[in-house]
């Protein structure tokens, strides 16, 4: 048998899925606290090595492929990592790495102690549902692992100590069934008409039977079904709730994770399988996603700016930013997508990096209402100064990874002749000026009162990765070359589709 | 018979199967919508998933095929992938049900009842 | 407790047939209908017939919530490790063929391996759930 194997660069894309998994496995048999950190941390460090080789594999020689079990594709499962979602891989292994150093301290303090093996076993369920929604070539498969995902999210939501987050749970978990049935429906109608499952043999196979009305109504559930898990905006009421409730690591890794695959996957049925013609020319897709985008950015804006839990608030915030993501997706073209799919990583890296001041702040003040926040930012200076700079980026202003990606949504709304809609995109910056402003009012221009008097700063190893992310807004919006570089590519790659 | 009757015959009985996938599916997402009671949503949220069972397995039988492992004379036989996908869903529907209920007993304890709107209410309190 | 004498006798007499009706379905599952999944759930559902007839606490002392979850864990790292073994061996993750040197021995060996796993970790979820329903507020 020896010779004819397979390198260890040829397993890389099984490796991405098994290691965590094995991981999660291991967590639950020795179900000790510092181990199962351990573990998870070895596991998520290893991540983002094998996913930058994958993308760098990607992008030297095309798309890599990886028949599951030896089974060769259409038959069996194909793990297939081409640009779009190579970038997306690296995406979550990143965010993985950064949130485990900060895991450790954050679940100690906000987690029972006899589950937080457990946590720590589900985060690395999750990360691998991820992981494999993004690398597969497999339309079920993808269903699979959405499932996994989404499962190990409603746990790691229910871990959140308040009650209420066991009613966040369960209402995600209600909707989140909704959206996966919803998208399991489609698939089966994909799969009567095409007789396949796989990617691009599907891709291939629908052309002949495009216009039928199976066809027309799996495309139909396939949106609704990915809407509800990416939280656009009619749909996202999930959304606020869940990331609230979650303790804060949790809140951290899904708020930068889990919407931007569902987002991954819709652009994989919109561009690679129904075809962007189909879908954008011929039916009115367009108008739809522009419309609820507009709406999500302004009233999840408006909404955020009366909570007063920053956590609800940044909560908001993100479902005002997916609607910047669809946005990109509505416009339609080279330009847009770039826009959107920079800004899937963009907004990984500024919400990450609130949702991490936010745990810093839960951790030394125990909760996140900004009326306890008056003066903070004299007291914890070094992690204030980390939300400033997010929420700059999130705000746009030219230098961060924020005006990077409104730049090019901005773009393509003036190639489309769409002037109002660049008018549009600014005024729902004013909205986030408003509400990031309020926190930054509260926390640096007031005496320090209350539970804030007493903050200090906290442990470095919540301190460093929060500054990663932090600098990363800045790092990435000075030189976007890399990001927006890869972005176009992935979009020239969506275009140019899987036939 | 007369011509439409026919036609309408044929739409009717000859569905039969996805009509019966999309009574379940209506009728599951219906409960999850209408019922405030936590418990009976979860209910609803199976009836939901199990329409979407027929709704792959019944494409998948061939009439007149055999079970799909080879043997000699026999040259139809079903397709053996809808229901592997099935059992995989099943799956999944078992663990969402598991955790859902799991959730609603927690809940419970946590709240006093399983109401949705006394829930709110309570909630709307802190 | 109320004794039902019929009941409890019955159950005695039937579990050893289940559970032996659970191992006909798994390794039948390799040439008909059946496998790792099914037989694993009724190897559970042995179990817990055991408990609700004889009571909770005498299920745990046959098999305990510890052994429940390791249970778990130890059947999917049968399947992984199976999986590992055909990545070292030379193919993909899952590749049974070349776990031995004739690809039908090989398949015939992984697939029943696998299937253990599965039986183990199913067998274990469901009486895992089982008991944290059962097990709650006493």
């Amino acid at each position: 048998m020896t010779g004819e194997g397979l390198t260890l660069a040829q397993q890389l894309p099984a490796l991405q899925i098994v290691l965590p998994l094995t991981g999660a496995a291991l967590c639950a048999l020795i179900d000790r606290r510092n181990v199962g950190w351990a573990i998870a941390t070895l596991v998520s460090f290893a991540m983002p090595v094998i996913s930058v080789m994958l993308l760098i594999q990607v992008l030297t020689t095309g798309p890599v492929s990886y028949a599951f079990g030896g089974w060769e594709p259409p038959y069996g499962i194909e793990y297939r990592v081409d640009v779009i979602n190579g970038f997306l891989l690296v995406l979550i292994s990143l965010m993985g790495a950064v949130v485990m150093p900060y895991a450790r301290r954050s679940v100690a303090s906000e987690i029972a102690e006899n589950k937080q093996a457990w946590f720590y076993c589900v985060y690395l369920l999750c990360l691998a549902g991820l992981l494999g929604m993004a690398i597969t070539g497999d339309a079920f498969n993808a269903f699979v692992f959405m499932e996994v995902s989404s499962l190990s999210m409603y746990v790691l939501i229910a871990l959140g100590n308040d009650r209420r987050a066991l009613v966040a749970a369960y209402q995600y978990l209600i909707l989140g069934t909704i959206g996966a049935t919803f998208y399991v429906i489609g698939v089966g109608l994909l799969f009567a008409m095409t007789g396949t499952l796989n990617f691009v043999d599907m891709a291939e196979r629908i052309v002949a039977v495009e216009q039928t009305r199976p066809v027309l109504a799996a495309l139909a559930f396939i949106t609704v079904g990915m809407c509800l898990k990416l939280a656009l905006f009619p749909l996202h009421v999930w959304l606020p709730n869940a990331y609230t409730g979650a303790p804060s690591v949790a809140t951290v890794f899904i708020a930068s994770t889990a919407t931007k695959v569902a987002v991954y996957l819709l652009l994989r049925y919109y561009y690679s399988i129904f075809g962007a013609a189909f879908v954008f020319d011929d039916l009115p897709v367009t108008p739809i996603l522009l419309i609820l985008s507009l709406a999500g950015m302004f009233v999840a804006s408006a909404v955020a700016i009366f909570q007063s839990n920053i956590k609800r608030m940044l909560a908001y915030s993100s479902v005002a930013q997916i609607g910047y993501i669809t946005l990109g997706m509505a416009e339609a073209t080279r330009l847009g997508l770039t826009g959107s799919i920079v800004h899937l990583f963009n907004h990984a890296m500024m919400k990450g990096a609130l949702f991490m001041v936010m745990g810093c702040i839960a951790y030394r003040i125990g909760n996140c209402r900004l009326n306890n926040m008056a003066g903070i930012g004299r007291r914890m200076p070094v992690t204030m100064a980390a939300f400033v700079i997010a929420g700059l980026s999130l705000i746009g202003v030219p230098g961060t990874v924020g005006f990077i990606s409104k730049w090019y949504l901005a773009l393509a709304a003036f190639e489309n002749g769409w002037w109002w809609l660049a008018f549009l995109i600014m005024g729902s910056s004013f909205l986030a000026v408003i509400y990031i402003g309020r926190v930054i009012e509260m926390a640096w221009f007031r005496e320090p009162t209350g539970p804030a008097a007493e903050a200090t700063e906290p442990p470095l190893s919540m301190l460093i990765p929060t500054w990663i992310l932090a600098g990363a807004c800045i790092v990435f919006g000075l030189d976007a070359e890399m990001t927006a570089g890869v972005a176009a590519q992935a979009a020239d790659a969506l275009f140019a589709g899987l036939r | 018979m007369s011509e439409p009757l026919d036609e309408i015959l044929n739409v009717v009985v000859g569905n039969f199967n996805q009509w019966i996938t999309i009574f379940l599916m209506v009728a599951g997402l219906y409960v999850v919508v209408a019922r405030g009671n936590m418990v009976k949503k979860l209910v609803g949220l199976s009836i939901f998933q199990t329409s979407v069972y027929l709704l792959y397995i019944s494409p998948g039988k061939i009439l007149g095929g055999t079970p799909p492992i080879i043997t000699d004379g026999v040259e139809v036989y079903s397709n053996p992938l809808p229901h592997v996908l099935i059992l995989t869903a099943i799956v999944v529907g078992v663990a969402t049900l598991a955790l859902g209920l799991g959730l609603v007993v927690r809940i419970n304890e946590a709240y006093g009842t399983i109401e949705e709107e006394e829930i709110f209410d309570q909630g709307s309190d802190e | 407790m109320r004794v039902d004498v019929v009941l409890r006798v019955v159950t005695k007499l039937l579990l050893p047939f289940i559970l032996l009706f659970g191992l006909y379905v798994q390794f039948h599952g390799e040439i008909g209908p059946g496998g790792g999944f099914q037989a694993g759930v009724i190897v559970g559902a042995c179990i817990i017939l055991y408990a609700i007839m004889f009571g909770l606490d005498r299920a745990m002392r046959v098999l305990s919530v510890t052994a429940v979850e390791k249970m778990i864990s130890l059947g999917v790292l049968l399947y992984l490790g199976t999986g590992f073994a055909g990545m070292v061996m030379g193919g993909e993750f899952l590749n049974y063929s070349v776990l031995q040197h004739d690809p039908v021995h090989g398949q015939h060996l992984g697939i029943t391996l696998i299937e253990l796993g599965v039986l183990v970790t199913v067998a274990g979820t469901m009486v895992a759930i089982f008991y944290a329903f059962a097990g709650r507020g006493r």
